[in-house]
């Protein structure tokens, strides 16, 4: 910092006052602790349906090792968007940019670099796409509604531009194995450990950089952000192209996961995304929201997806499920932040 | 005016919003056919009466008889119907809707019951627009396309489709022209000739001067005259009814004016700074330890100069130095980087992040203080935020709490906590104690007052004239956009500033050389008003006579009524 020798005498840090958490503040910590908890008891009740409705299918290794690896892809994603909602904003694109990063990393010409090659395809794609995204929105004025818009459908027609419909079968071998049994650590698939890095990085850049929180001022209070001297048009970049590279990842560990590379990635993801930080606390309107209940949300739908996937059940009654857990998981938020 | 029942009686209206008794024991009676007029200073109280009148607010006491029955309007429909018609400042009208549409918007004449019939409320919006003198404005065009005049007419052209009784006009003459001012006031002396009612709100005296019939003065929330002659009563008198007071304001002592030792140099120097239709070229120079307050009505153009300092505006000319180093116009991070902080006119929407606690309210301008590589260092935060808000004695001593638990007046120590901390050294202040109980004030004026004698420079906006009188060491009193007299704090008195910033009469400095005062006296075809934009900081326009001294014999002004249509 440079700033001229201040008459005002900045104030000087002293030692932390032993009472650094009084009543009000646990009583905060309380109540975000409680929405976290019900989050963790809808998970836990899942589960019990699981294990009630297939209990040897559901509860089996295997299974909540795929429900934790289908968890990874759209996870990395709703992390980004996270962010990005908790500043105002929104990015419909994250599907269409998953969808062009994977194909984009799986071209022939791609894969001769290998596995290095398809990551960093994977990553710069998204970046660039967040890029365009952060640069239209931030210093183009554009809503970010219709910005993003935008880049779904150039995104997604882009993709079937460059596979022209078809599947690209991924030959690289060291890709390939990161997705088998072999690859496990402690039983754990490198994918699971991607996105528990992911989410581990998310949650110490909102709570404990200064980079969340200058996103949560400018989702909390624009014009008070600007006015308080904070660069809100580069922060708004960065968020996107934060959400883009999640993408990009998110891309990756899809194309590990189905050994290919599709037009048709990563479809509704921003629904999905979308849903997934509203149900875990995190406000439309921005300022405020947790990386840990956007984290919880993934897992209860894709743990819903499992267990009617396992009863045979039709995505449409899937679909109808998810729905109603959107709406009860707002009011039931609404009504504890109204009492 | 004759005995007869007055067309509306409203009696002892009590009205009160969390921590703000803004209406206490109002009456207002208005006949047919006058032009009542209602004066007051900011925050007396007149908008809320209004809005009470109109339906928009319910009053918690008191009672309204219209045309001799008790009514309690509930909602701005149900006051429509009563033939009340209200026109705000802000217009409300829909841009993207046409002038026919906007007349007619809900209750649109129909067939059937619900097919439009656009055509015949095309053809009733022209006649009203003929009625209203503006026969060129076509009922086709998007609201949106017209000039703010003309969506005045627009709005005064829906209240007239209905049934209506009782115009309010909440200041209509702030947006216009001389001659759009002349036009209005046709309009009005056509519409009372037909018996209508006006209520007529404005700050220009001379305005009330010209078409009032009666006036009605709030101060402090409470009716101090009701149904004086408007143009009988002295000036001396309608001012000293506005600004006497109840409540009286403790400020803390000022530093000794002729400290020894020469003067320090100016930590912000402004030089021809203007915006195109907010504010004339300005100059200003504050020095450390110094307080110097900007008077002005709301639309004078303080808050924009304020704003413009800081880089929130982009200035049209001029230039803002610290320290004799240029700032990069238009950009606030540079003017904070510079040592300058903004507590803005609107709290809420402009300074404060009401989810967050009050430590991360007031952090957020310094952070990268308490942290090292982005990564924030949270114990030092919340110890420094601590450490600022107590030497501000902000209560409660949590800075933990969230902002939006805290009292107005806590809030914004918490903004000046967010400045102290980032080692700011000139202070932007509009409108402080907005919001703040009177209460409070004292000791946010010696927090304001402590702050400049640590070696602050302040700049203080504020419409209370006595705030700036009280606090500040060097006042500039602005008018329209201009700096119509600079005086030192104490030369000056209440009555002295309302008249320069009302523009009610006596010409600011010696005399007005060199103003744009020529417009003489009243009853002129273009009108007494102000500078009208033309340069010039002496005159301000409308000088009868050249009264001297605040106490002087009454500048009683002779017009004649309604200018000949």
């Amino acid at each position: 910092m440079t700033q001229p020798a201040s008459p005002a005498r900045p104030v000087t840090e002293k030692s932390p006052p032993p009472d650094g958490a009084a009543g009000p503040w646990r009583a905060l910590a309380a109540r975000a602790d409680l929405r976290t908890l019900s989050l963790l008891g809808v998970l836990a009740a899942l589960a019990v349906i699981g294990g009630v409705t297939q209990p040897d299918a559901f509860l089996d290794t295997d299974n909540l090792q795929l429900i934790l690896t289908q968890a990874s892809v759209i996870g990395v994603v709703t992390v980004g968007m996270t962010f990005v909602i908790i500043s105002g904003g929104i990015d419909l694109s994250v599907g269409a940019i998953v969808a062009l990063a994977s194909v984009w990393a799986t071209t022939v010409a791609t894969q001769e670099y290998g596995f290095a090659g398809i990551l960093f395809t994977a990553v710069v794609v998204g970046l660039g796409c967040g890029l365009v995204n952060g640069l239209l929105i931030a210093y183009g004025g554009m809503v970010p509604f219709i910005a993003t818009l935008a880049m779904l459908a150039s995104g997604r027609g882009l993709a079937l531009e460059i596979t022209d419909g078809k599947t690209q079968m991924v030959t690289v071998d060291g890709v390939l194995r990161l997705g088998e049994r072999d690859a496990y650590v402690l039983g754990v698939p490198p994918l699971v450990l991607v996105f528990a890095a992911v989410t581990v990085v998310g949650w110490l850049l909102l709570n404990r950089t200064t980079f969340g929180r200058r996103s949560v001022a400018v989702g909390g209070n624009a014009e008070a952000a600007r006015l308080a001297g904070i660069d809100v048009r580069r922060q708004r970049l960065y968020l996107y192209l934060l959400s883009g590279l999640c993408c990009g990842i998110a891309a990756f560990l899809l194309v590990v996961l189905s050994g290919s590379g599709q037009n048709t990635n990563g479809n509704l993801y921003e629904l999905d995304a979308i849903a997934a930080a509203i149900i875990g606390g995190t406000l439309l309107s921005g300022g405020r929201g947790t990386i840990t209940g956007a984290v919880l949300g993934v897992l209860i739908f894709t743990t819903i997806t499992n267990i009617f996937a396992l009863n045979n059940l039709e995505t449409a009654v899937q679909q109808i499920a998810k729905g109603a857990i959107i709406v009860a998981a707002v009011l039931v938020q609404r009504r504890a932040s109204t009492t | 005016m004759a005995p007869e029942p007055p067309l509306l009686r409203m009696s002892g209206i009590t009205k009160s919003f969390p921590g703000v008794r803004a209406l206490d024991g109002v009456d207002l009676h208005v006949q047919a056919g006058e032009v009542h007029c209602l004066l007051g200073q900011n925050g007396a109280g007149k908008s809320t009466l209004i809005k009470v009148l109109a339906g928009a607010h319910q009053p918690d006491g008191g009672t309204i008889a219209w045309r001799g029955e008790h009514v309690a309007p509930r909602s701005p429909i149900a006051a429509m119907r009563l033939g009340i018609a209200t026109i705000y400042q802000e217009l409300d009208l829909v841009e993207h809707l046409s002038v026919a549409e906007n007349v007619f918007l809900g209750h649109e004449p129909t067939a059937a019951g619900f097919v439009v019939r656009p055509g015949r409320a095309r053809a009733a919006t022209a006649a009203l627009l003929t009625r209203l003198g503006h026969a060129e404005i076509d009922p086709g065009r998007l609201v949106g396309d017209l000039s703010a005049a003309q969506q005045q007419i627009v709005s005064m052209a829906r209240a007239l489709s209905h049934d209506v009784r009782l115009i309010v006009m909440d200041e209509p003459s702030a947006a216009l022209d001389p001659d759009e001012v002349d036009n209005l006031f046709r309009v009005i002396g056509d519409l009372t000739a037909e018996g209508v009612a006006v209520v007529y709100i404005s700050h220009r005296l001379e305005e009330i001067r010209r078409i009032g019939d009666r006036v009605t003065v709030l101060k402090d929330g409470r009716a101090v005259a009701v149904g004086l002659p408007a143009k009988q009563t002295p000036t001396r008198e309608i001012v000293a009814l506005m600004t006497g007071r109840t409540v009286e304001y403790v400020f803390p002592e000022r530093a000794p004016a002729d400290r020894p030792g020469a003067p320090p140099e100016p930590v912000l120097t402004v030089h021809g700074l203007a915006r195109h239709g907010e504010f004339a070229p300005l100059d200003l120079e504050l020095r450390p330890g110094e307080i110097v307050g900007l008077a002005g009505l709301v639309g004078s153009g303080r808050s924009e100069i304020l704003e413009t300092v800081y880089g929130a505006r982009r200035p049209a000319a001029g230039h803002v130095r610290v320290d004799g180093r240029p700032l990069r116009p238009g950009s606030v991070r540079a003017a904070v980087r510079a040592g300058l902080g903004l507590a803005p006119e609107e709290r809420k929407a402009q300074a404060l992040l009401m989810l967050e606690s009050v430590t991360r309210n007031v952090s957020v301008s310094s952070m990268s203080r308490f942290s090292r590589g982005g990564w924030l260092d949270r114990g030092a935060e919340r110890a420094a935020a601590r450490a600022a808000t107590r030497e501000l004695s902000l209560r409660p001593d949590n800075p933990s709490v969230p902002v939006r638990t805290l009292s107005g007046g806590n809030q914004q120590k918490a903004v000046l906590a967010r400045w102290l901390l980032r080692g700011c050294r000139v202070l932007l202040l509009d409108e402080p104690t907005r919001g703040v109980d009177v209460g409070a004030r004292a000791e946010l004026y010696a927090v304001v007052r402590g702050l400049a004698d640590q070696g602050l420079a302040v700049l203080l906006v504020s419409s209370e004239v006595p705030e700036v009188l009280g606090l500040a060491d060097r006042v500039l009193v602005l008018r329209e956009g201009h700096v119509v007299h600079t005086a030192r704090a104490d030369e000056l008195d209440e009555p002295r500033v309302l008249d320069l910033v009302l523009g009610s009469g006596r010409a600011g400095g010696a005399g007005g050389a060199g103003g744009a005062g020529g417009a003489g006296g009243a009853g002129g075809s273009s009108g007494p008003r102000g500078p009208g934009g033309t340069g010039g900081t002496g005159g301000t326009g409308a000088n009868r006579g050249s009264g001297s001294t605040p106490g002087a014999p009454e500048d009683t002004v002779t017009t004649e009524g309604s200018p000949a249509p």
